[in-house]
């Protein structure tokens, strides 16, 4: 039987050589060496964003826009039909003014985008980064990437683990550890 | 992000533990400062138990003055919140390097602010256990869901900013929960752990995180700047002189933030202080925050004296009756405390002196709130007692221990979670820190990224 939520949480490891840099440029030394010899499927471990990193990697850009336009627009959408649906639903002619009046119903439409949006981003954030970055199983990580390190964990059979730990080396990382 | 000026001591690593050290043992000092803010919580339920029992009338509302204490609170508690926002929403879209080291410690100061503001709307309505009926729904009560009043608005406008201002704060803290996390031991290391979401760094876990923080940043940058006009739409959709104006929006959002920068300011420097962050929240950030409170100071002022004008340039009597209330009726003391504090005080911003004294600093911002507090006190409760439009009903409305029983809670309640706060979460950020250092190299010459 499937167990989809102990894929998600407890994904089984993933064989592979992790690369300890201490200094940026030699891990993109080690990123351009990896995507030359026909890497893609490697993680890269930074306690900051880094604009290098991105370009290094080339990466398309993230759909999470796409969950802030549709959580706006329907953000949008739900305001306009809250307030219209419940004025005719209840309607109360006051001061001889329409029922349904969108001028003041703008503001509650611009609260909702925002509500709307902001939410649908987060999920598309916690959606992409945290369960769609668990696909490739359980990679090696180091407690030391969030304070001052960078890294590289490389996925390799036990055949090719050799020769990505010398490539790791030769582009400057002061540690490499298989597992 | 351009990269800040800094001292050469700093690293990746001496950030990463100066910040996590905040978090270690409480000291005695902090355990009285929490003693502090939950005695007065405790003094605020308290008198909200009487009022109660004893109902509003406790609180000194009489007739023409319904709208007192407790709404000048909640004005004021929604405007110390606005800052926040500003400071890591609209800073971080101008991308300006500064606000890393002191953008968290705004951020968590605008959800506790939001917190405790909309606790006032409750207290206010008097009968705490209907507060649902506050709720638009469709008709099933017989009550009418009317969507043109500007309080409704404002429901959607507090409730939207609380969601998305927390949310932002969480988002921002989980690189930072990851970095104290991987330090932490024992029952830290396991809550960090789960509240982490399993962050570690990856690229592709800053890929999405970067973008959608930026959308984030997007997003509540015209939220910041929608709420404290619907805020004051509560007032300048009513016909009572002194509120009925257009000048009302932008006026009360740079007020917002003049309050807002000032009780950062006030936070900021015993944090700074207690916590050995002197390296990394230096005079700088402090100077650039004053210039922010001079900017916003600037333009409250300049509201004023176009009010002001307007009263008297328009000719209509009973504008101009009211502001000549405000400013020499018997609420004198209140106009001439938010004039000076507000007005004038600013002015002294100017010399680069102040702005780089810490101390002097700590003092005006206390001003600056005391000044915005008199603001919200003069525009609702002096407007309120001195209308024009019927003057037999004018009252001068005194407020009572229960307003000052419930303000003091309301400190009380806001303290108790922001000392909580640094305890327990980085109140610096620890990633967006080193955003601004130049990362290490191994060739000595340094490149600016």
């Amino acid at each position: 039987m499937p167990k989809p939520f102990n894929d998600i949480f407890r994904p089984p490891p993933t064989p592979g050589v992790l690369g300890i840099f201490q200094y940026l440029d030699a891990t993109l030394e080690a990123i351009k060496k990896l995507r030359a010899a026909g890497h893609t499927d490697f993680t890269v471990y930074s306690p900051i964003p880094r604009h290098e990193i991105e370009d290094a990697l080339d990466q398309p850009v993230s759909p999470v826009r796409m969950f802030t336009l549709i959580g706006g627009i329907a953000g949008c959408a739900i305001g306009a039909w809250l307030t219209l649906w419940m004025s005719y639903d209840w309607p109360l002619v006051v001061g001889g003014k329409p029922v349904g009046s969108v001028p003041p119903y703008v503001v509650i439409m611009f609260e909702m985008t925002i509500l709307f949006g902001a939410l649908s981003t987060i999920l598309g954030i916690l959606f992409n980064a945290v369960f769609a970055a668990r696909r490739g199983g359980k990679i090696q990580y180091d407690p030391r990437f969030t304070n001052d390190r960078f890294g590289i964990f490389v996925p390799a059979s036990s055949q090719e683990a050799g020769k990505m730990e010398s490539l790791l080396r030769e582009a400057g990382a002061e540690e490499v550890r298989r597992g | 992000m351009a990269e800040a000026r800094t001292s050469t001591r700093l690293t990746y690593d001496y950030v990463t533990r100066t910040i996590a050290r905040t978090l270690g043992a409480p000291t005695r000092g902090y355990f009285l400062l929490l003693g502090a803010a939950v005695g007065l919580l405790g003094i605020g339920i308290i008198t909200l138990l009487f009022l109660l029992r004893y109902g509003l009338g406790l609180a000194g509302y009489s007739h023409p003055v319904y709208w007192a204490v407790f709404i000048t609170c909640f004005v004021f508690w929604v405007g110390i919140a606005h800052s926040g926002t500003l400071i890591s929403a609209i800073l971080f879209l101008f991308r300006s390097g500064w606000r890393t080291a002191v953008y968290r410690t705004a951020e968590a100061m605008t959800v506790f602010a939001v917190m405790t503001a909309g606790l006032f709307p409750l207290i206010h309505i008097g009968r705490q256990w209907y507060f649902y009926w506050l709720i638009p729904y469709p008709n099933e009560r017989g009550l009418w869901p009317n969507f043109k009043s500007p309080l409704i608005w404002d429901e959607f406008a507090i409730g939207t900013y609380f969601t998305v201002s927390t949310v932002f704060l969480i988002m921002g803290l989980i690189p930072d929960i990851a970095a104290v996390r991987d330090l932490a031991t024992g029952w830290r290391r396991k809550l960090y752990g789960i509240t982490s979401l399993g962050w570690t760094g990856a690229n592709e876990q800053w890929r999405h995180y970067t973008r959608g923080y930026l959308y984030l940043a997007a997003l509540a940058t015209p939220l910041v700047l929608s709420v404290h006009s619907v805020v004051s739409w509560d007032f300048a959709m009513a016909l009572v002189p002194g509120w009925h104006a257009t000048l009302f929006a932008p006026y009360f959002v740079a007020g917002a933030i003049y309050s807002g920068v000032g009780l950062v300011i006030t936070l900021l420097v015993p944090i700074r202080r207690l916590f050995h962050l002197e390296e990394i929240i230096t005079v700088d950030h402090f100077e650039n925050l004053a210039k922010l409170c001079l900017l916003t100071g600037s333009i409250v002022s300049f509201s004023y004296l176009t009010e002001n004008f307007v009263a008297w340039f328009s000719g209509n009597a009973a504008e101009r009756a009211a502001f000549w209330y405000r400013a020499f009726g018997p609420y004198w003391w209140a106009s001439w405390t938010m004039n000076i504090c507000n007005g004038l005080l600013p002015w002294l911003l100017w010399s680069k002196k102040v702005r780089t004294n810490i101390t002097a600093l700590f003092v005006i911002s206390i001003f600056v709130n005391i000044g915005m507090w008199f603001e919200r006190y003069v525009i609702i409760v002096v407007s309120l007692a001195g209308e024009p439009f019927e003057p037999w009903a004018n009252a001068v409305y005194n407020p009572t221990w229960a307003d000052w029983g419930i303000m003091a809670g309301s400190f009380g309640w806001f303290f108790m979670w922001f000392l909580l706060f640094v305890k327990n979460f980085p109140a610096v950020s620890i990633s967006e820190v080193k955003e601004v250092l130049p990362p290490p190299r191994s060739k000595a010459a340094k490149v600016r990224a």
